[in-house]
């Protein structure tokens, strides 16, 4: 093996440490369980930015370690939950918000589902108007009453009324 | 009648589709910080910690600030161009080292050389909380009144610059010449 490979070994050795050591950043979990109570709560409607499909609560990320420290600091000085969200959304935007604010944009989010069902709703109520009006009663003449009287009378084995 | 109605749902949902695809890149996100002060922060220097660097110190200037850490391998990719970016003297790059330990930090800079004017250091990321920044390297672009002009998530290379930065440093120079 030529010297430089073995620095390239030695290389990514030292990479994947770093990596590893980046992942396993302490936390260290506040004295107050009504702190840490309010915590669990919010961060559970918090989105983690760097992997985005899970919440603060679960992300072991270490920008999801450092919110959650910062929101600490922040509930310990006596801030709101309202005042702590502020806080977030004016740094990292809505996204960080994992139930949508209604806002101009998010109109169709909020709504679509209701527009969606007043339309199906309109839908099943003139279907069944129209079904309705289709099977409306036509009443026999006498003489069509009297050919039906006759072909039951013909059917083998029943006796006519 | 029959057939307008199945086709005026599919071009509704290609309409959305497009929206979403146009979009680009479903990481980066619309930042909340364009267009709103640069957040204040006063940091020690990573090469000399003894003196700070504060965001007031440039006010009157456009300038860069380029997030970057030694374990972060983006930044790697970014760290070859700003080289360029800089001796171009069309703006000033300095660096926000972020969550990095220093004597890291101080090896990655002797290794593939220091681009940045200075670097200041945000040991705990709390600075980088205040800018919103969730994953490095990410660039920064405050202009004269110390107003966060553009956001760019990723590393910035030679399409991002000539494309995106470049254009809009050029237009604040410009337009802070003509105050």
């Amino acid at each position: 093996m030529t010297r430089f490979r073995c620095l390239q070994i030695l290389l990514m050795c030292l990479l994947a440490s770093v990596v590893v050591a980046q992942v396993q950043e302490e936390e260290i979990p506040s004295d107050d369980p009504v702190i840490e109570q309010r915590l669990a709560n919010l961060s559970k409607e918090l989105r983690c930015l760097q992997c985005q499909n899970q919440t603060l609560a679960d992300s072991p990320a270490g920008l999801a370690a450092d919110l959650r420290r910062e929101i600490r600091v922040q509930m310990k000085a006596g801030k709101t939950d309202q005042e702590i969200i502020a806080f977030l959304t004016q740094r990292y935007g809505d996204f960080i918000l994992y139930k949508p604010r209604v806002t101009f944009t998010t109109y169709l989010l909020w709504f679509g589902p209701f527009v969606l069902l007043l339309a199906g709703l309109y839908v099943l109520f003139r279907y069944i108007r129209q079904r309705r009006d289709l099977i409306h009663e036509q009443p026999l003449s006498a003489d069509e009453h009297r050919r039906a009287e006759e072909l039951l009378a013909s059917i083998p084995g029943k006796e006519t009324t | 009648m029959r057939y307008l109605i199945p086709l005026g749902i599919f071009l509704v949902l290609v309409f959305f589709l497009a929206i979403g695809l146009r979009r680009g890149d479903p990481h980066e996100l619309p930042s909340a910080l364009v267009d709103k002060p640069a957040p204040t922060f006063r940091l020690p220097q990573l090469k000399a910690p003894e003196q700070t660097f504060s965001n007031e110190d440039m006010r009157g200037k456009v300038w860069l600030l380029n997030v970057w850490a030694s374990w972060c391998v983006a930044c790697r990719e970014e760290h070859q161009y700003l080289f360029e970016y800089q001796k171009s003297g069309v703006v000033p790059i300095y660096g926000l080292n972020y969550k990095d330990k220093r004597e890291d930090a101080l090896a990655w800079l002797g290794d593939l050389g220091d681009p940045y004017l200075l670097s200041a250091v945000d040991l705990d990321g709390r600075t980088g909380i205040d800018y919103g920044v969730y994953g490095a390297p990410e660039t920064y672009v405050i202009d004269q009144s110390g107003t966060i002009r553009l956001k760019h998530v990723g590393p910035m290379t030679p399409d991002v610059w000539s494309g995106k930065i470049l254009p809009l440093v050029q237009k604040l120079n410009r337009q802070g010449a003509a105050k």
